[in-house]
């Protein structure tokens, strides 16, 4: 979102979250200032700054106060000592929040309106915003992209299914949602990674929602179809299949030791090349795919495990072919 | 690659009828094509895809095509647009 689109203090109070979410954020000043821009998902308590003291200050934050702020902001005003109220709002900070519904006094606002810095309260503790506040923003500012894919829930494991259009993938996933899968997004998926290593997938646009379009068929409503247990809005990927037109030139993985991965957003994800041919059942080799991913993931990595006992075998061959002095054991 | 930049011309933007009418005509050539709003970029082969562009009357939208027919691609697309869908 903030690539193209500046994240605006309005954008803020109109973001639409659900309870423990919510910021419950207001506008009590400085309205003209709320086409602000954000630029950094980070807060600032900005103590230091109003006893004076501006080095290193990080203005281009939201500002946070608290109880003890806004009680520093009453002494001031008492006192009568409104320069540094003045030098406070010469910096252009996207806004002032206040929190606990504290309200700061009337030599604050008039400073606010002059300099068009708008000033939001909120009425959760500071703590308490400012965690939900610096993890919405991290995810509004987290690198993003689309993929024209479908991505979907099996047993519990995030698979993005890609591959050139008309090779198939809305009908696998249709056929997984069927057999009890969940579908999270179709054609075209938005790709934030949070925290650095979490690809979080979810639908592009709300309004078109859980559809599909199947060929032959039109677009469909699979929430109508097949009920909300079908259907998730978002979810991590973790495993990527890859479907392609059968290349008999092509040479394909038949052990599976070897772990192919590719990249999305700086992320390693492990991928699967799956090989589409008529009689070739996509469905089923995706949903055990995501089974294998899953036992991979509790520590049990079928081919490798098989291998292994290969190995010991004949290991233990040589070593009683040897021990019997035979050449020509069994 | 080929890159033109047209406008929608129909009151009603890209619904679904354009939508199907663009991944018909995009179908038809072995390029890839995609359509870009912004920053936004999908693939013109897919129904959904163009829909979720959310293309309103008026907005300006490139078509961008590689490959070996890219030329007659872009040219089919843009005459597409230029038509407004056969629509108004």
């Amino acid at each position: 979102m903030p690539d193209e689109k500046k994240f605006t203090v309005l954008d803020l109070l109109d973001l639409d979250l659900k309870e423990q979410n919510a910021l419950n954020l207001r506008c009590i000043g400085g309205r003209k200032g709320l086409s602000r821009e954000i630029t950094t998902p980070d807060i600032n308590r900005p103590g230091l700054a109003l006893s004076g003291f501006y080095e290193s200050h990080a203005w281009n934050r939201l500002q946070l106060f608290g109880r003890g702020e806004n009680a520093f902001l009453k002494m001031l005003e008492e006192a009568g000592k409104t320069d540094n109220l003045e030098k406070l709002f010469s910096y252009p900070m996207p806004c002032c929040i206040f929190t606990h519904n504290l309200s700061p006094g009337k030599s604050f606002f008039s400073a606010a309106e002059a300099a068009d810095c708008p000033v939001l309260q909120t009425d959760l503790p500071s703590s308490e915003f400012s965690s939900r506040v610096l993890r919405i923003l991290g995810d509004i500012f987290a690198p993003q992209t689309t993929i024209h894919g479908v991505l979907v829930e099996v047993y519990g494991i995030g698979i993005l299914l890609i591959g050139d259009s008309g090779v198939g993938k809305s009908e696998t996933a249709l056929e997984l949602i069927e057999r009890g899968h969940r579908l999270v997004a179709d054609d075209v998926v938005d790709i934030r990674c949070v925290n650095g290593s979490i690809l979080m997938g979810q639908g592009a646009n709300k309004v078109i929602g859980h559809h599909m379009e199947i060929r032959g068929l039109g677009i469909i409503n699979i929430t109508h179809l097949f009920g909300v247990g079908a259907i998730r809005d978002k979810k991590q990927i973790q495993l990527v299949c890859g479907l392609e037109e059968w290349d008999s030139s092509k040479v394909y993985d038949r052990i599976g030791t070897e772990e192919l991965t590719t990249e999305i957003l700086g992320v390693r994800v492990a991928k699967l090349e799956i090989p589409v041919k008529p009689g070739r059942n996509i469905p089923i080799i995706i949903e055990t795919a995501a089974m294998n991913e899953r036992l991979k993931k509790m520590g049990y990595h079928s081919a490798k495990e098989f291998n292994q006992n290969v190995l010991r075998w004949l290991e233990s061959e040589n070593a009683r072919a040897l021990y019997f002095n035979r050449d020509d054991y069994l | 690659m080929t890159e033109v930049t047209v406008s929608i011309k129909n009151r009603a933007g890209i619904h679904a009828r354009p939508a199907a009418l663009i991944v018909q005509t995009a179908s038809k050539f072995a390029s890839n094509v995609w359509l870009e709003k912004g920053t936004d970029r999908i693939n013109a082969k897919s129904i959904m895809g163009i829909i979720t562009l959310g293309a309103s009357f008026g907005t300006p939208i490139r078509i961008l095509a590689e490959g070996k027919d890219e030329e007659a691609a872009a040219a089919a697309i843009q005459a597409l647009f230029e038509a407004r869908f056969e629509e108004d």
